[in-house]
């Protein structure tokens, strides 16, 4: 094996392992280890791929990994990389399920979960008001995200569905602004 | 037929999710519980609780978990169990994976295009109705008691919920302390 297979490997083993919760707290990790100690990417790069990871549908994890390990050293790299980061995460869940399906009934166990159930759907949330700044929410698109979110629980619909109506509402949306010149480039240059 | 429809609804999950995280949420519980009932609402939220906990994507998380509960569910042995929470893992990895192999070039390239930013500028608005629709679908009787029989469990979860809520928004606690403090407290309380 590739010596830096192993590396790439051993690396994002170690990134999926002490990054709990996921998602953007491994992003620090990774760019020291890949940017600064490894120099397999430049900080452009990393953004770059930062920017296109966000994008892309899946697991912000999974997606960086894969990127990261095919840019290194190709497809095997990408291979080896999502292998590493999914597989502490898929390990120790598999640990907690068996030990969670013996202690289920337990009455200490049931208490504490009890107490931690209404912690967690505060933690869910919070972040809605977060990214309503990242989402650019105003006043003229908070429509936006109250309809899907009654969609959701009050109807029933599948959140696939109102991705795809949103894609194909904003290119749509895109073009008619586009046929209609003279509104938007101006408002950008002062 | 159980693992084909575990293969088809986490290929779904991990194809359609844009957001990552907590976004992905509102989709996982229309497809688990909702559709098809393989975890209750509270274990639902037990596997968010401890994905927080434990290393690696929120998604993969309750991907492993939910192939183990439900194959145990039907009847089948351990190993079969641990098959399905395999099977389920890779599932919400493969397509992702792909595309951001095939596709990442391309959107590198287009990143700054404007059809992107179009599609985008009425996406990112949705995902937040996203979260918050998982948020208020989650708060159930299963996780918070019911307010007419389970009067003393509920008044507390509701106080548990403000306090992780100011707790994360206004002092920034970081999660997982959050749920070991509520957990604490169950403990104590119940």
């Amino acid at each position: 094996m590739n010596s830096n297979l192993f590396q790439l490997f051993l690396i994002f083993l170690k990134i999926g392992a002490f990054t709990l919760g996921g998602g953007y707290a491994m992003v620090p990790i990774m760019e020291r280890d890949i940017v600064d100690r490894h120099q397999w990417l430049t900080r452009e790069e990393f953004v770059d791929v930062l920017i296109v990871a966000q994008s892309t549908p899946g697991l912000f994890a999974i997606n960086m990994a894969s990127h990261i390990g095919n840019k290194i050293t190709g497809l095997m790299g990408g291979v080896v990389a999502s292998i590493g980061v999914a597989l502490p995460s898929i390990i120790s869940i598999l640990l907690i399920a068996m030990f969670f399906r013996a202690y289920q009934d337990n009455v200490y166990i049931e208490k504490i979960f009890m107490g931690v159930r209404p912690a967690v759907v505060a933690l869910i949330a919070a972040p809605c008001f977060s990214m309503a700044r990242v989402a650019h929410l105003s006043l003229s698109n908070l429509w936006i995200p109250v309809v899907s979110c009654l969609l959701i629980t009050l109807f029933g619909v599948s959140p696939i569905w109102i991705v795809l109506v949103a894609g194909v509402a904003g290119y749509v949306w895109g073009r008619f602004k586009r046929q209609t010149p003279d509104d938007s480039d101006d408002e950008e240059d002062f | 037929m159980l693992f084909l429809q575990l293969f088809i609804v986490f290929t779904k999950i991990g194809a359609f999710n844009f957001g990552g995280g907590y976004a992905m949420l509102s989709l996982i519980h229309n497809e688990v519980v909702e559709k098809n009932g393989w975890l209750t609402s509270a274990e639902f939220t037990d596997i968010v609780a401890i994905s927080q906990s434990t290393p690696g994507p929120i998604g993969i998380n309750c991907a492993t978990y939910t192939g183990y509960t439900a194959v145990l569910n039907e009847g089948y042995p351990e190993w079969m169990a641990v098959l399905g929470a395999v099977l389920a893992s890779v599932s919400v990895l493969w397509v992702p994976f792909l595309l951001m192999l095939t596709i990442s070039k391309l959107l590198l390239k287009y990143s700054k295009n404007q059809t992107i930013g179009n599609i985008f500028s009425v996406l990112r608005p949705a995902i937040v109705g996203f979260i918050a629709a998982a948020a208020i679908l989650l708060m159930s009787a299963d996780n918070f008691g019911s307010p007419s029989n389970q009067t003393f469990q509920f008044a507390v979860s509701i106080i548990l919920f403000l306090f992780s809520f100011i707790g994360t928004r206004l002092f920034k606690v970081h999660p997982i302390l959050m749920i070991l403090l509520a957990g604490l407290a169950g403990l104590i309380i119940y």
